[in-house]
């Protein structure tokens, strides 16, 4: 195909993108049509040569066919290459949004992706082929799983859990005020209007009214996650459109069996509501006991590193399908494994598997949401439409309307009980950020063909979808902007902040139990102890069981820090952010009086460089694991090593500050922002394959990393000599040999040296 | 009777007007300190002791430290308080209310600054107006002092850490003899700035009485 050529071509700018884009575009729909075509010819060939075989054994004398040296054999790949063609197109076609950055700034992502649907529909019907529709199979079992099982993974939960009441209000009172007032008003008017649409029952007008009254997760998540929002807003919006799947399953299910039934009563009403309940705790429940598989399973993997990311997948698609055998909610299945899997699974996978799980979520899910917003374009164009102004419009009026009073009434209710009210500037985004996706749109697809309604309510439905993506979605960033609503704050982790989430949980916990009432803290705090004591002890492995949330945050930030050195290069200075505060300036200035060693004589200071190097090989080793290059084997996967050496470096850098006795060697230390590894490259300096003996001789400023020791001084040191800083070098390996020996033993009881530390 | 309940009743409407609590609130909290003070005029640290809640609590020494300080009195005094009464009780409670629709942004940032130096106070031990490495880490301590030897090795650790962002983030450039002497109330309100305390740092003060819960103290 004609690929290979427009890859070339598309390093050549922004413009020659487009065009690329353009004729790939024309290739894909050429060729997912003429594939049909060519599948008719090759039916109607072999038809032709059954028909011919009879004749066959009459025409074998005759000619021969050559032997094929190049043959074309497209069933065989039919179907992936179709697939990966649509991906593909998919992909590239968010990559042109991307470059040209006008658009990608005015337009959100999904409309442009729902354009290019639209347009390759037309290619399509032009061409008069049968175009892929989103039908219901594809979407709720491949596409939709990817984006909820991203989402419930990260979701946040202090967040979630805080504003747990509002969530659940405006998902089960405000999708069922939505579905009943839209539903019923579009029947009133349907009554009085007359002519073709007095075929609507009251039914049908629920069941629709309850399909287009759904907030969309996907829909929400590809507007709301460009516009930064704060932290709020989006759980509550976010939020509710996850839970809302349970009082949607429920309402389509029961309209349309009534549908199909004809009548109501009044129990039925109530198996109604127990159905709701039934799927919704159900949903909760099956996704919870997936997790726990999940998390329990985790904890064995310590041998067989590269196979962990999987297992959070399939269990979490697990437990989405064994939710759908049941008809129970599987986006609350999916919500529920991912969040009781997420804090186990983390404690116990390597930092890469971390890393790994993280990227492909993203990874599929943003496949997915591309892909589905193009097939809503490219089905909007093939589905069979009935277009009805009255309905049309009364739909799209009626969703905002029924919107606006909802959250206006809601919001009345709910600020009674909340303590942090809801201001209108966050009525009105929770409002206007209620978009309608694909979700309607597949719930649409899958009623029966018998309700005849059905293509009216398609192009309704379709007709609301647009309005909300586009319009909606392209306005509500500037509205954030003119409302100046409070965006999100970007704020890395910050040691500080973490000390005192923790520290103000135990406060709050304390005050509601001396005030006396049990409130949110305490029934959380209650939790976490429960936690601590039974659950963490099965379902992670070894040590990090015990370990506090507070250490594990610490280990995690260094962790960061220390990739982003070995990522930023040995002799490069840390990065802009790059602050002249290290160690020495804080601690207590009183022991610096006392840090005068007392003086080595020449004997002693021999003994110390043969102990040293004997324990030197060692520390070679250990350390060069660290290099640049090692760590893509990784050797160190056990978290408890890294711990170790990292506590010997934070060790290692202030016994260097404490004993180093000319103030000007105190320039020697090199500027870190935080505690960390500057030291680590300086270690570098031993050369590998140098015998110990040789090492007497003076560091040299042969290798790269050798250069930061005798380079980050300061000119003015350059003319000391090399005898002091042997000795400093052996005053750090003294110190590190030390370090090691003590903090082989740190984590269970203080190692020999403990005390002499304490009396700095 | 009619006489001393309208006594009192003047005195609560006093204590709201002064702490910024409704009038229901003051009642149930009064009500709860004849909880906890078995009918008598104040509480001692043991009383607050040994509410058996709390003994589950990392940081329950300071927490009970915090009611018997007096900076948090706001009259401007320092020093601990061997026993307090309902008033000062009142005071320390109120650095957990919430703020409501009307709060005005100059208000939430007060109230902000408020919840911060209550903070603040709890850390800064002996009122020197700075949190040293020391009552840093004291802190930090205290927060891991469930989690057995292994949070006392790392709470020094996390301390140093914790004190050096500090540091970096407030006062980038020191030169390498500067020390940095503790963390002063306005690098601690720089560091926090992203916590929001107006939002985060309060408790829900019932308008209802809850006479149905249990009474929080030992019978012993």
């Amino acid at each position: 195909m004609c690929e290979p050529r427009a890859a070339r071509r598309s390093a050549a700018g922004p413009p020659l993108t487009g065009f690329v884009c353009v004729l790939l575009l024309v290739c894909v729909s050429v060729a997912s049509a003429s594939l049909d075509v060519g599948n008719n010819e090759t039916r109607r060939t072999a038809a032709a040569e059954t028909a011919e075989d009879p004749h066959h054994p009459t025409n074998s004398t005759g000619l021969k066919k050559a032997f094929p040296v190049l043959a074309l054999n497209y069933d065989y790949v039919r179907k992936p290459f179709e697939i990966a063609l649509w991906i593909l197109l998919a992909l590239l076609m968010k990559l042109g949004f991307h470059i040209i950055p006008r658009v990608s700034n005015v337009v959100p992502e999904s409309c442009l992706l729902i354009g290019v649907g639209l347009l390759v529909g037309g290619i399509i019907r032009a061409i008069r082929e049968e175009a892929p529709v989103l039908n219901t199979e594809l979407f709720f079992l491949y596409l939709l799983p990817p984006i909820i099982l991203d989402a419930g993974y990260f979701l946040p939960i202090r967040a979630f859990t805080e504003n747990m009441g509002t969530i659940l209000v405006f998902a089960v009172v405000g999708t069922l005020w939505n579905a009943f007032f839209i539903g019923g008003m579009i029947f009133g008017v349907c009554q009085i209007e007359g002519a073709q649409l007095a075929g609507v029952d009251l039914l049908s007008c629920l069941l629709f009214g309850t399909i287009v009254s759904a907030v969309d997760p996907v829909a929400v998540l590809a507007v709301f996650e460009e516009i930064h929002i704060n932290e709020l807003l989006y759980i509550l919006v976010f939020g509710e459109s996850l839970l809302n799947d349970a009082v949607t399953v429920v309402l389509y299910h029961l309209f349309e069996e009534f549908s199909h039934a004809g009548t109501v009563t009044v129990a039925d009403a109530f198996l109604g509501i127990a159905c709701f309940f039934v799927v919704s705790l159900g949903g909760i429940m099956v996704g919870a006991i997936y997790g726990l598989l999940g998390a329990f399973t985790s904890r064995f993997t310590s041998h067989t590193r590269v196979i962990e990311p999987l297992f959070v997948f399939l269990y979490s698609y697990m437990a989405y399908l064994s939710a759908e055998v049941f008809h129970l909610s599987g986006i609350m299945s999916l919500i529920a494994c991912g969040v009781t899997m997420r804090p186990y699974v983390e404690a116990n996978v390597s930092h890469k598997s971390y890393t790994t799980i993280k990227y492909f979520m993203k990874m599929w899910s943003s496949v997915s949401e591309t892909l589905i917003f193009i097939f809503l374009g490219v089905s909007t164009v093939a589905g069979p439409h009935a277009w009805n102004w009255t309905f049309v419009i009364l739909t799209v009026v009626l969703c905002l309307v029924s919107r606006v009073l909802g959250v206006i009434g809601l919001t009345y209710i709910i600020n009674k009980f909340r303590i942090v009210k809801l201001t209108k500037k966050d009525q009105f985004i929770m409002a206007y950020g209620g978009l309608r996706g694909a979700i309607a749109f597949s719930l649409g697809f899958l009623l029966t063909d018998d309700n005849e309604m059905k293509s009216m309510f398609l192009t309704a439905i379709i007709t609301v979808i647009f309005f909300t993506v586009i319009v909606q979605g392209m306005t509500i960033r500037p509205l954030v902007e003119l409302l100046a609503v409070k965006r999100k704050n970007e704020s890395k982790g910050s040691i500080n902040e973490e000390i005192h989430t923790q520290f103000l949980d135990h406060l709050l916990t304390g005050i509601e139990d001396v005030c006396g009432h049990y409130g949110h803290h305490h029934w959380k705090d209650k939790l976490n102890r429960f936690n601590k004591t039974y659950v963490k002890r099965w379902l992670i492995a070894g040590e990090r069981s015990t370990e506090p949330q507070l250490i594990s945050f610490y280990n995690k930030m260094e962790m960061k820090q220390a990739m982003m050195l070995v990522e930023s290069g040995s002799a490069a200075r840390p990065p802009t952010h790059a602050s002249s505060v290290s160690m020495q300036n804080i601690q207590p200035r009183e022991s610096a009086r006392g840090r005068a060693i007392p003086s080595i004589s020449k004997s002693r200071e021999q003994e110390i460089r043969k102990v040293l190097r004997g324990h030197l090989q060692n520390t070679r080793q250990r350390l060069r694991s660290y290099s640049r290059h090692d760590l893509l084997v990784d050797p160190f996967e056990d978290h408890v090593s890294e711990v170790r050496f990292r506590k010997q470096r934070v060790e290692m850098e202030r016994r260097m500050s404490h004993y180093l006795t000319v103030p000007a060697n105190r320039q020697e230390t090199p500027a870190v922002r935080k505690v960390c590894f500057e030291p680590e490259h300086r270690v570098y300096t031993y050369d590998d394959g140098e015998s110990p003996r040789g090492r007497a001789a003076q560091p040299r400023p042969g290798p790269a990393d050798g250069v930061s020791l005798v380079s980050e001084s300061p000119p003015g040191l350059g003319a000391r000599g090399p005898d002091q800083e042997q000795e400093v070098q052996e005053e750090k390996e003294e110190q590190e040999e030390q370090d090691q020996l003590k903090l082989s033993r740190c984590l269970s009881d203080p190692g020999p040296n403990h005390n002499k530390e304490e009396e700095e | 009777m009619g006489a001393s309940q309208t006594r009192s009743e003047h005195k609560h409407q006093h204590l709201a007007d002064e702490t910024g609590f409704s009038l229901e609130q003051v009642k149930n909290l009064h009500k709860r300190f004849q909880q906890l003070s078995g009918n008598e005029e104040t509480i001692s640290r043991e009383l607050l002791d040994s509410v058996p809640a709390l003994a589950n609590n990392p940081i329950r020494k300071q927490i009970i430290e915090a009611f018997f300080d007096k900076r948090n009195q706001h009259h401007d005094e320092v020093g601990t308080c061997e026993e307090i009464g309902f008033e000062q009780f009142l005071m320390v409670m109120s650095h957990f209310r919430p703020p409501t629709l009307k709060t005005t942004v100059e208000e939430k940032e007060a109230m902000r600054r408020e919840k911060l130096r209550f903070l603040f106070n709890m850390h800064d031990t002996d009122n020197d107006g700075t949190i040293t490495l020391a009552e840093y880490r004291k802190v930090v301590e205290e927060l891991l002092s469930k989690s057995g030897d292994i949070g006392q090795e790392a709470a020094k650790a996390i301390a140093d850490a914790a004190m050096l962002e500090v540091a970096s983030t407030n006062v980038p450039h020191m030169a390498p003899e500067d020390f940095y002497e503790g963390i002063t109330f306005e690098h601690f309100e720089q560091i926090l700035k992203g916590l929001e305390m107006e939002t985060r740092m309060h408790i829900r003060f019932l308008d209802v009485g809850t006479t149905t819960m249990a009474c929080g103290k030992s019978t012993s």
